[in-house]
């Protein structure tokens, strides 16, 4: 560096860029912020210029739309429970090397990614009463089972890989100390398998909240459910949609949140 | 493939597979012979890695196993415990021998056996393979507590015991992470000692740990050695083989090429091979 009378002047330079580059930083966050106002506001618009939209029947009715979120919430909640059990056996399936487990769990990939979600809702709703009257389910616990068993064969490559990422000699270690294969899974490849996919859950869980919509078409009274059932009798259909949307967007936007921060949590780990 | 050049061990005097001459006293401290490794091959596809290794090791003896990579030594230690199933051969360890079955390898009762091998044989790795998830001594109890059955109380006071043989007792809450190389090394001997295995197998313990980590390390094993414990080293580290070590075996190729005393193989091998080990060794 160069010292002397040149000092003074070098050190004003370094101070200039870096007021630049602050100001350029929040310049930035503020257009960002402001564009996303712009296009919301002319979305507002565009909708109340119509005429049609009725600001005091959202005004009644949001509350009853919003509530549904509890039922959205509690059907993502459980289904993502069963979708990480039926994962976990379908990741062992996928990497047993015992053929029956291989090619069950393969079964259950394959024909689950083969159908759309929409149809393994009906089918389990409308059409196992039909194989026998055991399996008349109600709509919740119908619509759980029906993204829980979708959820698990997505996710099953997910923890497939998350078992495979765990080291081998992790494994090798506690088989050395006699532990026996399960004992292995159990206690030391699955606590960190989970560790590796639970940012790869949360992110499920978030797509999970928007799918969970399609459980309405078998009654269950969720946010989309809510929006039809009130916005119909009058014709408020328009409105019923774009408060249930907003709705299921601010649900996304705060756990997205969450699992942003659980992402950056996992990502310093305590190895 | 090449036809495998097999040792004549029958011209070798000084290196039967008790690597002790016919006729010389034992050291007062050895005892009786606890593993038995005989007739051991090991092929990785058609890769020949053990041409026929015999070995005894003896109670409270500790046996360096030296050469260079890729002579077999840490596939001949990882078949001891069945990490790897041998080709051909067979180990036993106190009374309890394992004849290598790669067809059956997967077999119920294969597996059950070799689980039975591992718990009289602990075992030490290059990366250590602390669980990360649990605390140090939770590292310690978890075999101990689950596989022998021993409650968390009576499993936690040994483990406190062996931590501080290892000099860790005051790490004993926290998580691997926060540890150094040498310490993570130590507490991976200190799980291992829970066990009270029969015999500790290490596998190039110091490998991966930095230069100034190495020594601490090295002296807890050299304390385990003399104070009786029953260890296979696959160790780089000559100067400590020469202090530590009762007996050192030398591999080239797959097989034992001389073993013997440290002073002799290490100062006056008898093999042209180990003299060539040696020489380069010391060069570097």
């Amino acid at each position: 560096m160069v010292t002397g009378v040149g000092e003074p002047h070098r050190a004003q330079v370094l101070v200039d860029i870096e007021k630049a580059q602050v100001g350029h930083r929040r310049r930035s966050r503020l257009i960002f912020v402001g564009v996303w106002i712009a296009i919301l506001a002319g979305l507002v618009a565009a909708f109340t210029s119509t005429g049609n939209t009725d600001l005091e029947w959202i005004a009644e009715w949001a509350p009853f739309i919003l509530g549904g979120s509890g039922i959205t919430i509690l059907v993502c909640v459980l289904s993502i429970v069963l979708a990480v059990v039926l994962a976990i056996f379908g990741a062992l399936g996928r990497i047993s090397q015992n053929p029956v487990a291989y090619a069950i769990s393969s079964f259950y990939v394959s024909l689950v990614r083969g159908t759309p979600l929409l149809v393994q809702i009906y089918i389990i709703y409308f059409a196992f009463p039909a194989i026998s009257p055991v399996l008349i389910l109600d709509a919740i616990p119908a619509g759980i089972i029906a993204l829980g068993f979708n959820y698990g064969a997505y996710m099953t490559e997910i923890f497939r890989a998350g078992i495979q990422a765990v080291p081998r000699g992790q494994q090798e270690a506690a088989q050395a100390l006699g532990m026996p294969q399960r004992l292995v899974f159990r206690r030391v490849v699955l606590p960190q398998a989970i560790r590796v996919v639970t940012p790869a859950i949360g992110n499920e869980f978030i797509v999970m909240i928007k799918d969970s919509a399609l459980v309405s078409i078998i009654g269950v009274q969720e946010l989309l459910w809510r929006a039809e059932t009130s916005g119909r009798p009058a014709f408020n259909i328009l409105e019923a949609f774009i408060v249930a949307a907003l709705v299921y967007w601010a649900l996304t936007i705060i756990f997205s949140f969450f699992q942003g921060r659980l992402e950056k949590r996992m990502a310093r780990g305590d190895r | 493939m090449t036809e495998p050049r097999l040792p004549d061990l029958g011209a070798r005097p000084a290196s039967g597979t008790s690597g002790y001459e016919s006729g010389t006293k034992l050291p007062s401290h050895i005892g009786e012979v606890i593993v038995r490794v005989e007739g051991l091959e090991k092929y990785f596809a058609d890769n020949h890695v053990l041409r026929g290794v015999d070995l005894e090791i003896r109670q409270r003896e500790a046996v360096m196993i030296i050469g260079r990579s890729g002579s077999g030594k840490t596939t001949l230690l990882r078949c001891i415990n069945f990490l790897e199933e041998p080709t051909v051969g067979s180990v036993e360890i106190d009374g309890l021998c394992l004849v290598a079955d790669p067809l059956r390898a997967r077999s119920r009762q294969h597996q059950e056996q070799i689980r039975q091998m591992r718990l009289r044989a602990g075992m030490l790795f290059q990366e250590f393979n602390l669980f990360p998830h649990m605390t140090v001594v939770g590292n310690c109890i978890e075999a101990p507590m689950r596989v022998l059955r021993q409650s968390r109380s009576h499993a936690t006071t040994r483990a406190e015991y062996f931590l501080e043989v290892v000099g860790l007792a005051d790490k004993r809450d926290e998580y691997p992470a926060r540890l150094s190389g040498g310490q993570k090394q130590r507490v991976a001997i200190a799980r291992a000692l829970c066990m009270e295995p029969k015999v500790l197998l290490f596998d190039e313990p110091t490998s991966a740990l930095d230069p100034e980590l190495i020594g601490e390390v090295l002296r807890v094993m050299e304390d385990l050695a003399h104070s009786g414990t029953t260890m296979v080293v696959v160790t780089h580290e000559m100067h400590f083989a020469q202090e530590a070590a009762d007996r050192v075996v030398f591999m080239e190729d797959g097989v034992i090429i001389e073993q013997g005393p440290p002073e002799q193989v290490l100062n006056d091998p008898r093999h042209e091979e180990t003299t060539h080990f040696l020489r380069r060794f010391l060069d570097r």
